[in-house]
């Protein structure tokens, strides 16, 4: 169980403020989406949660325990943080960038144990990759790429999921089997899913509750019907909401 | 790494043609030490005298085992053995052990392919070092070693120290920064090469054969000081599998996996410095070894550190004392221009014949 809480929390790049006294609670078992436009502080935020945002103040808890008190070892156990795309400089197969996943939890003296095997197989299976096991990860589409690394933060096997805009390239098809595996995740596995997405049809359609940033600021947050009200897209986004297709 | 699945995902694993070797890097490390044991008996007998392998094995033997009987053989060739070729075939594999493993690490640490022992400077520093010293009219010599040896030790480190430094302060991202500083360091430091070269006069032909690399200096007291450090450093960066396999996902997600990224790569960088330094001021630069051998390890075995590392290590001792022994036998010739001229066509060779799962 996670709870992740976060009181006055702010973060500025040089002289440019990225975050402003941001307070959000998330309690474990929650699925959230976090949205905004583009320098809205979306990714600012994902960043100061996975601990690797330097001069970042305020307090960010988990379960009670500041941030900083934990190792990032111990963090990397507990909070696993799937990237938008990651560029590989060798030929390596889709298993071993899975198992990369079990770094924070091995030994580093030994190899894998049972433990680590069973993990690695369980999250290939969770995100249906056993057909692509053995093929080089560069050569697979952007679409299972993204459900590779979706594998490799699960084998972190921590309670709570950050994702960095996870559909932002990828078709429809692939859009939706990432929504509906991350449904799965929380509704049946019981993580807890905080996504940043770009996409406010499918942060309306699949999150029960949205997180709206804007320059830095928390704007609105709550279940989509309210933070995503016309009005509020309106005055975030600067565009006519009626433009976008009703939500699911 | 290797992820050791299920039965049932094992089962879609496409085979490729090494697919044994893949799943079995223990027998992958078996055929390196086969390997290394014959290439090292080949160097003990073979050269201007042959000695034949029955004497080599016994003196080997009698001498190192304390193994019981009286000698059969002559004792020039006891002296040969011992004294000439066992010291130039120990320093020749752990040098080769040296750029082997530095190159692997630096490959991954800098996911850059083409990265070798020598991209962060340390190649231009000791050449430098080298020169100066072969300029200087000093005699002076530490442990065993020479001028030579001990400028061109400090100049690699140097370089390397330099180059960290100044990436630190550039503003691109971490990685290119380093190549890129790494770069113009060692393009200024081959300048003050070129200037040493054209100054030197009747030394030239030193510093050149410095330049091409050679083991026909090597002694017991050569070995006694570079092997520790070269063991010492390849060790613990063996033990540093983890966090490099890491690093081959970049910063920010290596970071999420737990990483202390700026400490990790500070560590790894320094290790790799330090083996490599020891090579360089032992033997010369030495080319292609640190370069080729963890690509064709990394084909048979993949990308994990934990198996790359240590064979990567293997396999360049190997090398290099097979490169040695062809360099010695007629009548030494530079081993830089053999790991060259042995090494690229075999490299060229295996691009275009091997079919793993792990293309290049």
């Amino acid at each position: 169980m996670s709870d992740l809480e976060l009181r006055g929390v702010g973060l500025a790049y040089g002289a440019r403020p990225a975050l402003v006294d941001v307070s959000l609670t998330i309690a474990a078992g929650e699925r959230v989406a976090v949205v905004g436009p583009n320098g809205a502080g979306k990714s600012s935020l994902l960043r100061c949660l996975a601990g690797t945002a330097r001069g970042r103040t305020g307090a960010i808890r988990l379960d009670g325990v500041p941030l900083e008190e934990l190792r990032r070892e111990t963090l990397a156990r507990r909070l696993a943080v799937v990237p938008q795309q990651v560029q590989l400089p060798f030929a390596i197969r889709v298993e071993e960038v899975v198992a990369l996943g079990r770094i924070p939890h091995q030994d580093p003296f030994r190899g894998p144990r049972a433990a680590d095997r069973e993990a690695v197989t369980t999250a290939i299976r969770r995100v249906g990759l056993e057909p692509l096991v053995g093929r080089d990860a560069r050569d697979l589409s952007l679409g299972e790429r993204q459900l590779v690394l979706i594998a490799l933060a699960l084998a972190q096997q921590g309670g709570l999921l950050l994702l960095d805009e996870p559909t932002v390239h990828l078709d429809l098809r692939h859009q939706v089997q990432v929504m509906e595996l991350l449904r799965e995740l929380n509704e049946r596995d019981g993580l807890t899913i905080l996504a940043v997405l770009h996409d406010l049809n499918l942060a309306a359609h699949y999150f029960p509750r949205c997180v709206v940033l804007d320059g830095g600021r928390l704007v609105a947050d709550g279940p989509p019907a309210a933070a995503l009200a016309p009005a509020r897209v309106e005055a975030v986004f600067g565009i006519d909401p009626r433009l976008l297709a009703a939500p699911g | 790494m290797n992820a050791g699945l299920a039965p049932g995902v094992r089962a879609a694993v496409r085979p490729g043609r090494l697919e044994l070797l893949r799943r079995r890097p223990l027998a992958v490390a078996a055929v390196g030490l086969l390997a290394l044991v014959l290439v090292g008996l080949a160097g003990l007998a073979l050269g201007t005298v042959s000695i034949p392998l029955g004497d080599t094995i016994a003196i080997l033997a009698h001498r190192l085992l304390a193994w019981p009987g009286a000698p059969t053989w002559p004792a020039t060739s006891e002296t040969i053995v011992l004294e000439l070729r066992l010291p130039r075939v120990l320093l020749a594999m752990a040098v080769g052990a040296a750029l082997g493993i530095a190159g692997a690490t630096l490959q991954g640490l800098l996911r850059n392919p083409l990265a070798d022992p020598y991209v962060l400077g340390t190649a231009s520093g000791a050449a430098l070092g080298a020169a100066i010293a072969v300029l200087l009219p000093l005699q002076v010599g530490l442990l065993g070693l020479g001028l030579g040896q001990l400028l061109a030790f400090g100049g690699a480190l140097v370089a390397v120290t330099l180059v960290w430094r100044l990436s630190r302060a550039s503003q691109l991202g971490s990685l290119t920064g380093l190549l890129l500083t790494g770069y113009a360091v060692g393009s200024l430091l081959a300048a003050g090469l070129a200037i040493a070269m054209y100054l030197s006069g009747a030394q030239l032909r030193q510093i050149v054969a410095y330049l091409l690399g050679s083991f026909a200096q090597a002694s017991w007291q050569q070995v006694a000081v570079a092997t520790p450090l070269i063991l010492v450093g390849g060790l613990v960066l063996a033990l540093r599998a983890r966090p490099l396999d890491a690093l081959l996902l970049g910063d920010e997600t290596a970071a999420h996996l737990g990483l202390e990224v700026a400490r990790e790569r500070a560590l790894l960088l320094g290790l790799a410095a330090l083996v490599t330094a020891a090579a360089v001021a032992t033997a010369g630069l030495i080319g292609f070894v640190g370069l080729v051998v963890p690509h064709v390890v990394r084909l048979l075995v993949g990308p994990g550190a934990r198996q790359l590392l240590p064979l990567s290590a293997l396999f360049g001792a190997v090398f290099l004392a097979g490169a040695d022994l062809i360099a010695r036998l007629p009548g030494e010739l530079p081993v830089g221009i053999v790991t060259a001229v042995v090494g690229a066509p075999f490299f060229l060779f295996l691009l275009r014949r091997v079919r793993t799962g792990y293309e290049l």
